[in-house]
């Protein structure tokens, strides 16, 4: 290996690694505000790649039915709820429309588009509008009725999520892969290195989403109340601040930085319905880094897990997967032995 | 002969007439495969609904299990028979090193390195050229006994199953048991389980390893029945469906494990079929399925499907064949007025708080002491820094002479100080007596092995006899078999009492023991504290209820914001003006 290699593969490393930062910031956000370990993060990664390659290809991505059959089912299931509960009835018809309304909204405006060919930023935001809803949806169907429920169980139901939202994907965009085309063809070049304009975008929108969301847990009451939730849930429910609201602002948070993530890669590598797995299994690898609790800490993980991929595969592609989980364990032995015991929930 | 001796009985004779039937190949192979699956799902419902861990990986140590006896029967031609120690020592070894990583740590990180781990390794069969990479080995021996080859369906079924049934009665047995209760105490926190002496890493490593050579016992059988192996069926989605199926069984119960294998081996089957038609193109749509249901079950049936069976069937009190058992021996009581506990200007800060303030007292043998003050006065942060629950900031406790602070918990409770707690700890789903028996851990020592072969009975009685002695002395041998969860509070309360008695301790914290107890509860705890006394035994007792500990103490400290305000006898303290001020405020 030389420099110019070496350099080509810190390059690479640290695009991945932004990609991954982001997810680990969102597995550290929905940890911390609701306990729930969000294994189904990468099949939101998934879907919004995938969705984007359907509308490239002018077809109804499937994930718009989902999102209709998901709003429905919680709308139901919330109706059935508030009419055992003897609410009024005018009461109960306007919470249902307010839970209809958005994703009615987003799925007309998906099927006059899909066969429209619009441009690819518009068709990037319609991706992103009708996966980002799934995360607040998946929140109210699965978690919810066990929001108390210890974190194990959580965790378990995060794998059965995980479950059917792989099937989903393979039900909706087959077992092909699809590459997305790029959205800035530019290539900036210093020496050996060459920066792809993509690569550049990642870097940018990485960036501006971790201080966006630096401002809104800083400056925004919503922010707020998410960080109140995360350091005490009954606490914060005291206050006045919904956990129910919180939870679903988080998974909304997490899908739509899974979605965006799916877009910022999506050119860069063959996305299949079960690629975003690995991808948020990386993004949980940089998470533990900082013990699924520090926001920092994630994203110097991130970093790593990106460069230990990319050198990874130049020294051993065959084995680039086996090392970079594998080095989950020598991350859980220094953590175990320098932050010691935290038991007992 | 119990009714549910009866039930094993026909349930395993029906398992050896049936490959003598004119069953269909087909059927016996999917029980075969239902056999294989349920050594797994055994484990997992220890790890998971027992010990209140878990994994997703265990299909990793299936692989490992099957890939190790393959290789060294191909390549070195060692017997099966060798071979299947081989593959159980290399998992073993795997799950002694993760669990020895992450147990330490909260929960959630085992499961979390599970499935890094399960991804990691099929990753590595599948590209290792020793192991044939993604087409795997092939042409594996088949296992055989007296040289019978176990080459069909057929025979392979008698050893699969009895090892199956070997091995859920096993664990049944391990479950009913002094270690198997310490299992059940690990899932609601270490606090309680440590001050009863049990080393709850140690315990949390072995119920994983445990569940691991299940795994590992499944792949090997896989692997000679199988005859080839190749990494697929040793991914993460079947680790995933493992624990889907100890959900779907129901987590807590060992025979639930059969039931669970069962329903989603054979579901799965319909679903592969009818999915594809159903929806068109072809893929392991059942996932979808899976994973709705898994979802469903734990939001409106936790429990799974054998619980549903257990309620209906009638619950029976256990025989009682302690009552002739040799007691345990007891550790020798300090002489009267010997000093027993000597806590000297300890302190405990958090942050710039300071909860307890340079306070001092001391407890002698035979002596009640009474611990009160105005709530937040930092009485039950005291106790825990006596019981070793909290570290100190500073200051000395010693214990017959011995400093102890600074010892974890369980070094404290092994010298022979026994606690019970403010909030109630106990393992609601286990019964009186054996949670009491949980109290007489450390008096006994037989481990997980003799437990599951049955051959501690002799101490299981003698740890029996011991918690039903105690319970008799709180007033409560009428309800040894009743669960605790089912107690009201008061009952709650003397049945940690005589856990904690059940330990043979020197000196005993009761921390509010009278809380939420009715008049006539607290006279007959007030008699028990007497006559403990009179029996050579010191008691420290935190309790809000003036009327109790001005009738039983010998002497009391009183606290205030954290320091101590005065200390003397029942007679000086009503009598003190400050203390007066401490709890009704003062005139100005």
């Amino acid at each position: 290996m030389d420099l110019s290699i070496a350099g080509i593969l810190l390059l690479d490393g640290a695009t991945s690694g932004a990609v991954y930062a982001l997810l680990a910031l969102a597995l550290v956000l929905v940890f911390a505000v609701t306990r729930v370990i969000f294994i189904p993060q990468g099949e939101f990664v998934a879907y919004g790649a995938l969705t984007l390659a359907m509308l490239q290809m002018g077809k109804l991505p499937g994930t718009v039915w989902l999102l209709a059959v998901l709003a429905v089912l919680a709308t139901l299931r919330d109706a059935f709820a508030a009419v055992r509960a003897g609410q009024p009835a005018g009461r109960i018809a306007r919470d249902a429309a307010r839970s209809l309304a958005g994703p009615a909204v987003v799925a007309l405006l998906a099927l006059w588009a899909a066969p429209r060919q619009l441009p690819l930023v518009l068709q990037s935001l319609l991706a992103l509008a009708i996966v980002t809803p799934l995360g607040p949806l998946v929140y109210r169907l699965a978690y919810r009725p066990l929001a108390d429920a210890p974190v194990l169980v959580l965790l378990i139901v995060s794998v059965g999520v995980h479950f059917a939202l792989t099937g989903l994907g393979l039900l909706f965009f087959g077992a092909e892969g699809f590459r997305n085309p790029s959205f800035w063809d530019e290539r900036f070049r210093a020496g050996p290195l060459v920066l792809s304009g993509q690569a550049l975008i990642i870097f940018l929108v990485s960036a501006a989403l971790i201080v966006g969301l630096g401002l809104f847990f800083g400056r925004t009451l919503r922010g707020k109340a998410l960080r109140a939730t995360a350091v005490n849930r009954l606490g914060a429910r005291l206050m006045g601040i919904s956990t129910d609201g919180a939870g679903r602002w988080s998974m909304g948070l997490a899908a739509f930085i899974g979605a965006l993530s799916g877009l910022l890669i999506g050119p860069t590598t063959t996305m299949f319905y079960d690629t975003g797995f690995l991808i948020g299994l990386k993004g949980f690898v940089a998470a533990i880094f900082g013990g699924l609790a520090s926001y920092p800490g994630a994203a110097a993980g991130a970093l790593f897990v990106g460069w230990l991929e990319s050198f990874g595969s130049f020294w051993a592609s065959a084995y680039k997967e086996v090392i970079v989980f594998t080095m989950i364990l020598p991350v859980l032995l220094w953590r175990s032995v320098t932050h010691g015991q935290t038991d007992d929930e | 002969m119990t009714s549910s001796r009866w039930f094993l009985l026909a349930f395993a004779a029906a398992l050896a007439l049936l490959p003598q039937l004119p069953v269909p190949e087909f059927w016996v192979t999917q029980l075969n495969y239902i056999g294989l699956y349920a050594l797994v799902v055994i484990g997992l419902v220890l790890l998971t609904g027992i010990a209140g861990l878990t994994s997703f990986g265990q299909a990793a140590f299936v692989g490992i299990g099957a890939y190790s006896s393959a290789w060294l029967t191909l390549n070195l031609g060692l017997s099966p028979w060798l071979a299947v120690f081989g593959g159980l020592a290399l998992t073993a070894l795997a799950a002694l090193l993760l669990g020895w990583i992450t147990l330490r740590m909260s929960g959630h990180y085992l499961p979390l390195a599970t499935i890094a781990w399960c991804l990691s390794l099929y990753y590595l069969f599948g590209n290792l050229e020793a192991l044939g990479r993604y087409d795997g080995l092939l042409g594996i021996a088949p296992l055989s006994v007296f040289g019978l080859p176990l080459n069909t369906g057929r025979s392979f079924f008698y050893l699969l199953w009895a090892l199956v049934m070997l091995a859920a009665l096993a664990a049944t047995q391990l479950l009913d048991s002094r270690s198997g209760r310490a299992l059940r105490a690990l899932k609601g926190g270490s606090t309680m389980p440590e001050a009863m002496g049990i080393d709850t890493f140690r315990a949390k490593v072995t119920v994983f390893v445990l569940a691991a050579l299940l795994a590992g016992m499944s792949g090997w059988l896989f692997a000679h029945f199988q005859r080839s192996v190749n990494p697929s069926p040793f991914g993460l989605k079947m680790g995933i469906e493992y624990l889907f199926m100890a959900v779907i069984g129901g987590v807590g119960q060992v025979w639930g494990a059969l039931a669970g294998a069962a329903v989603v081996k054979l579901l799965e089957d319909q679903l592969q079929v009818l999915l594809p038609r159903l929806l068109g193109g072809s893929g392991s749509y059942e996932v979808i399925v899976f994973g709705v249901l898994l979802v469903g079950v734990l939001q409106y049936a936790r429990d799974g499907l054998w619980a549903a069976v257990v309620a209906r069937l009638p619950r029976r009190a256990r025989r009682r064949d302690w009552a002739d058992a040799a007691p345990l021996p007891e550790a020798a009581r300090p002489p009267h007025g010997e000093l027993v506990l000597d806590v000297h200007s300890v302190r405990k800060e958090f942050g710039g708080l300071v909860a307890v303030n340079d306070v001092s007292f001391q407890v002698r043998a035979g002596e009640i002491v009474g611990l009160i003050g105005p709530n937040g006065a930092g009485k039950s942060t005291t106790f825990n820094l006596v019981s070793g629950v909290l570290p100190l900031t500073r200051g000395e406790v010693r214990l017959r002479g011995e400093r102890i602070d600074g010892l974890p918990s369980r070094g404290i409770a092994r010298r022979g100080v026994s606690r019970t707690f403010q909030h109630v700890k106990m393992v609601p789903e286990m019964t009186v007596l054996e949670n009491v028996a949980l109290g007489a851990h450390r008096r006994g020592r037989r481990g997980v092995l003799p437990a599951m072969l049955r051959l501690e009975r002799d101490e299981e009685r003698r740890l029996l006899r011991e918690a039903e002695r105690q319970l008799q002395r709180v007033g409560m041998a009428d309800r040894l078999d009743e669960l605790a969860g089912n107690l009201a509070l008061g009952p709650q309360r003397l049945m940690e009492i005589a856990r904690a008695l059940s330990a043979d301790p020197s000196l005993l914290l009761l921390d509010e023991p009278a809380a939420g107890l009715r008049h006539q509860e607290k006279r007959a705890l007030a008699g028990v504290l007497r006559q403990l006394r009179a029996e050579g035994l010191s008691i420290l007792l935190v309790e809000h209820d003036m009327d109790l500990v001005m009738d039983v103490s010998d002497r009391i400290v009183v606290m205030e914001f954290g320091t101590q305000l005065m200390q003397g006898t029942p007679a000086e303290v009503q009598a003190s003006a400050a203390v007066r001020a401490a709890y009704l405020g003062t005139e100005h």
